[in-house]
């Protein structure tokens, strides 16, 4: 069966990356002895994959991995088993069944949505809660990329979905954007923009674009980023609907009577 | 969710962040509130320390204790550190974040001697003043601990205090005292006064050297009336039944020894007379197979590694070692556990298991026959013949395994120009064997690959060598060019690859193996010139070492390649270890008559360590026949 679960990371383990994480949720497969299935072979490995790799320094409320098991015993369960074998800024917050036709996690990425907050002292000079109209308003925000090949050209506006102030709270919501004056909060940028393989966006390109078609620099390590959810398409081409990626599961039944085997013993002293 | 030490920015800069924020799965938080704070330091960059079973076994034994937090702290690699003396931000420890030199306690683990430098380093980033005497009543008491700490004079000055031997059974007496000192507030000195009389424990400032003209040691005398003359090692009797971590911390990041490390035994039987461990850890001792068997499996459940290690300084010699692999196979198997058996002796029995546990086509064989000839493989005492090595390598052959790896050392006492050809002959030999037992129609990728390893030898304390000369840096350079030439002699010289080991570090790595109490101002010189990490050949300086010497008037020559008299003082003289001078020196005249002695299952030496009371001493001999260790 295809299980995806859904994880959090924040605090200090932001500084972990991608592939320690996967290493990290290895070892905790086998901790937690989530009946995985492991490919065939000389060396084995777990039969696992992740969404979308998140870098090194940024926080996530929406994480996703997809894993094969050979038995499941319930989503409550399994998560639970995660959680306490997990470190803290780790937390398994949902584990779902896949319908057997469903593509990969990473195959099926069309989208991301990120809240960005400015670090203390490195926020614009310039008012930037009233100049992200104008520059959404752009039909093409060029910016350079540097390929294989050599640097080019790439337009990014087709790539951001939707971008907007953020003031009260880490949720957007309709209502921050709608509000523009009178705000005393930090205001952060929400934005959603492509994350699939062929025009994967980064946020920290988008705010440069914003900065720089006002004239300004981001300055270092200026970006505290947050990746709050990972989409995926379920409408057409022409007229997308992103949904999170554990819409697609369902949730598992407990089983209560499976044969568990947490009972080996916590008394670690001799 | 912790603060951490360093702030993003510098996080976000240096290589490897997840050396420094602690927070792994089993490493251990308490209340700030404990009685006592105990900072246990590896000084070498976090992979390395964090592979270290010593400490993960005190870090668990200090755990235990209610009233003690023990912490982790490493070396910070070259650009952190940068970063912290620009910045003043004083060294942390992992799990807290909260700097050492607020701790009552800093221990630190010496494991080889090129690491003094990051001592310092670590010392000097903690804001603690490096020389002992100069340490306030606020400043942590620094206790070292360790192989190296059998020889401690080098690094006296630095040291409060050194814990000699196994670290299990004092230091739980060391922090009564520790609380007591403190209720009375006795101070600092009078603390180390009374720690210097627990078992074990060593205080070098209630110790004076005298020397005599030549610089040798006339005396090495306690200054104070119940300080003890002689220190005598801690041991752990009943391994079985004793500290062993069963949750061991689980780093986010690849570290060198990236699973579980079961020891099966200390000590070995063998009695090599180069191997310093082969004396420190006498007599051996077995853990009961039953616990071991319980141990794996609650160790692998706690940290969901992959892969589980066997360790002991050699596993063929662990007498209930068929039934634990066995076991282990079975378990193993089941979780797709991977199981690596370092240390096996080639024979039918470790080729047997070494096909099932590994890829045979990508593994490959070890042999480490020390010395290329007989007569010096019998002076050093490795009781590995050729005949064993060859009769290995062919049932290796015949079952596909190609590549085969042989260590050898270059500078042994007496060794001549026949002994380093006899390197080259035996890595043709293995070769040949390969041609004569494998037909052409079944050589996969058409040939056999052997490595063939020299390293320099370097006499250690307690060892029976610890009265012979080192050799010279030419000297071991022109060995490594002859073993070199004579390898490209060979007939099958295609087949074989030939490294060795750079002569400049060995050559410092005995003066400070060797050395005394006035090294410690090299050190201290040599530091304040910008060395450390001086154990990762990138980052060496041998000309600063050099500047160092001449500027403290002191020569390497004296430590080196002096003739040292069989009556001697040495600076290590003052530590019992369990095995007697007088057993020393007898395997020392033996070995310049080519002389064997069997091992400890055959027949006793009487080497002292039944003094102990236990493990080897006191089972039954053997009429076992030898095979050799690898």
């Amino acid at each position: 069966m295809k299980v995806r679960i859904k994880f959090k990371k924040y605090g200090p383990i932001r500084f972990i990356g991608h592939l320690d994480v996967m290493r990290f949720f290895q070892k905790a497969m086998r901790r937690a002895e989530i009946d995985i299935a492991y490919t065939t072979g000389f060396s084995p490995h777990q039969i696992m994959s992740f969404a979308a790799p998140l870098g090194v320094g940024l926080e996530s409320n929406g994480e996703y991995m997809d894993i094969e098991c050979h038995s499941v015993t319930g989503s409550q369960d399994m998560m639970n088993r995660l959680n306490r074998v997990s470190a803290p800024g780790i937390e398994v917050i949902s584990v779902k069944a896949l319908p057997e036709h469903a593509g990969n996690a990473m195959a099926s990425v069309a989208a991301a949505g990120y809240t960005i907050r400015f670090r203390e002292g490195r926020a614009p000079e310039f008012d930037y809660i009233t100049k992200l109209p104008e520059f959404l308003a752009k039909e093409h925000i060029m910016v350079t990329k540097e390929t294989k090949t050599g640097v080019k050209e790439v337009d990014i506006r087709p790539g951001i979905y939707e971008m907007y102030i953020l003031f009260q709270s880490n949720k957007p919501t309709a209502q921050d954007c709608a509000v523009t004056s009178g705000c005393t909060a930090t205001p952060s940028i929400y934005m959603l923009v492509d994350a699939s393989s062929a025009g994967n966006l980064k946020p920290g390109k988008v705010i440069e674009a914003f900065l720089a078609a006002n004239g300004e620099e981001l300055k270092e390590n200026a970006l505290l980023i947050t990746r709050e959810d990972v989409y995926t398409n379920v409408g057409t081409e022409q007229s997308p609907k992103l949904v999170p990626l554990d819409e697609i599961g369902s949730d598992i039944p407990e089983t209560p009577d499976f044969p568990s085997q947490m009972s080996v013993s916590d008394a670690s002293k001799v | 969710m912790r603060k951490l030490a360093l702030n993003d920015d510098i996080l976000m800069t240096v290589e490897k962040p997840a050396r420094y924020i602690g927070g792994e799965v089993n490493s251990v938080m308490k209340s700030k509130d404990v009685a006592i704070r105990f900072a246990m330091c590896f000084p070498d960059v976090y992979e390395i320390g964090m592979s270290h079973l010593g400490i993960q076994i005190l870090y668990d034994m200090f755990n235990s204790m209610e009233d003690v937090w023990c912490e982790r702290v490493y070396s910070p690699w070259l650009d952190l550190d940068a970063i912290m003396r620009q910045e003043k931000i004083p060294l942390f420890a992992l799990e807290s974040q909260d700097p050492i030199k607020d701790f009552d306690f800093l221990g630190i683990t010496i494991q080889y001697e090129m690491c003094y430098t990051n001592i310092l380093q670590v010392l000097d980033l903690a804001q603690i003043p490096l020389l002992a005497w100069e340490r306030g009543e606020d400043m942590p008491i620094v206790i070292g601990g360790g192989p190296c700490t059998y020889n401690p004079e080098p690094i006296a000055d630095f040291f409060d205090m050194f814990y000699i031997g196994e670290g299990e059974t004092q230091y739980e007496a060391l922090i009564a005292l520790y609380k007591q000192c403190k209720i009375e507030n006795a101070g600092r000195k009078e603390f180390l006064r009374r720690a210097a009389k627990l078992p074990g424990i060593y205080v070098p400032q209630f110790y004076e050297v005298t020397y005599n003209e030549d610089g040798t040691i006339a005396a090495f005398t306690p200054t104070e009336e119940g300080i003890p003359a002689t220190i005598q090692k801690e041991i752990v009797m009943d391994v079985s039944n004793t500290y062993y971590p069963m949750k061991p911390v689980v780093p986010y990041i690849k570290v060198t020894q990236d699973r579980v490390v079961m020891e099966i035994q200390r000590g070995c039987i063998r009695g090599c007379r180069f191997c310093q461990a082969g004396q420190l850890y006498r007599p051996v001792r077995e853990r009961d197979v039953e616990v071991l068997k319980k141990y794996a499996l609650e160790m692998l459940k706690n940290t969901g590694h992959e892969e589980i290690s066997l360790s002991s300084l050699s596993s063929s010699d662990y007498s209930q070692l068929p039934e634990l692999i066995d076991f282990l196979i079975e378990e193993c198997s089941k979780k797709h556990i991977n199981i690596s058996l370092p240390s096996l002796r080639i024979d039918a029995f470790s080729l047997d298991v070494m096909s099932k546990v590994q890829d045979v086509r990508k593994s490959s064989l070890t042999f480490a026959p020390e010395a290329g000839s007989q007569r010096l493989r019998d002076v050093i005492n490795k009781g590995l013949t050729e005949e064993v090595i060859l009769k290995g390598s062919e049932l290796a052959f015949k079952g596909g395994w190609t590549r085969v790896k042989l260590y050898f050392m270059l500078g042994l006492p007496t060794e001549t120009e026949e002994d380093i050809k006899g390197i080259a002959e035996l890595s043709n030999k293995i070769a040949a064997t390969f041609f004569d037992t494998v037909p052409k129609e079944e050589r996969k990728n058409g040939k056999v690959q052997i490595v063939t390893s020299t390293s320099f030898f370097i006499p250690k304390p307690f060892t029976p060598f610890q009265w012979a000369r080192q050799c010279t840096k030419e000297e071991f350079l022109d060995k490594a060019y002859q073993t070199k030439k004579a390898i490209t002699e060979q007939l099958n010289q295609k087949s074989i690859k030939y490294n060795w080991h750079e002569a400049d570090a060995s050559v410092l790595e005995g003066v400070l193996a060797r050395g005394d109490r006035r090294l410690s101002k090299v050190l201290l010189k040599v530091y304040e010139k910008g060395c450390f990490y001086d154990a990762w050949s990138e980052y060496f300086h041998n000309d600063r070492w050099l500047e160092a010497f001449e500027e403290c008037g002191l020569t390497i020559d004296f430590y080196n390649t002096r003739e040292r008299s069989l009556d001697e003082i040495f600076p290590w003289d003052f530590i019992d270890c369990g095995v007697t001078k007088e057993f020393l020196k007898r395997e020392w005249l033996k070995a310049l008559k080519e002389e064997t002695s069997p091992n400890c299952k055959k027949q006793c030496q009487g080497c002292g360590a039944s003094r102990f009371g236990g493990g080897i001493c006191f089972e039954p001999r053997e009429e076992a026949t030898d095979e050799g260790t690898n």
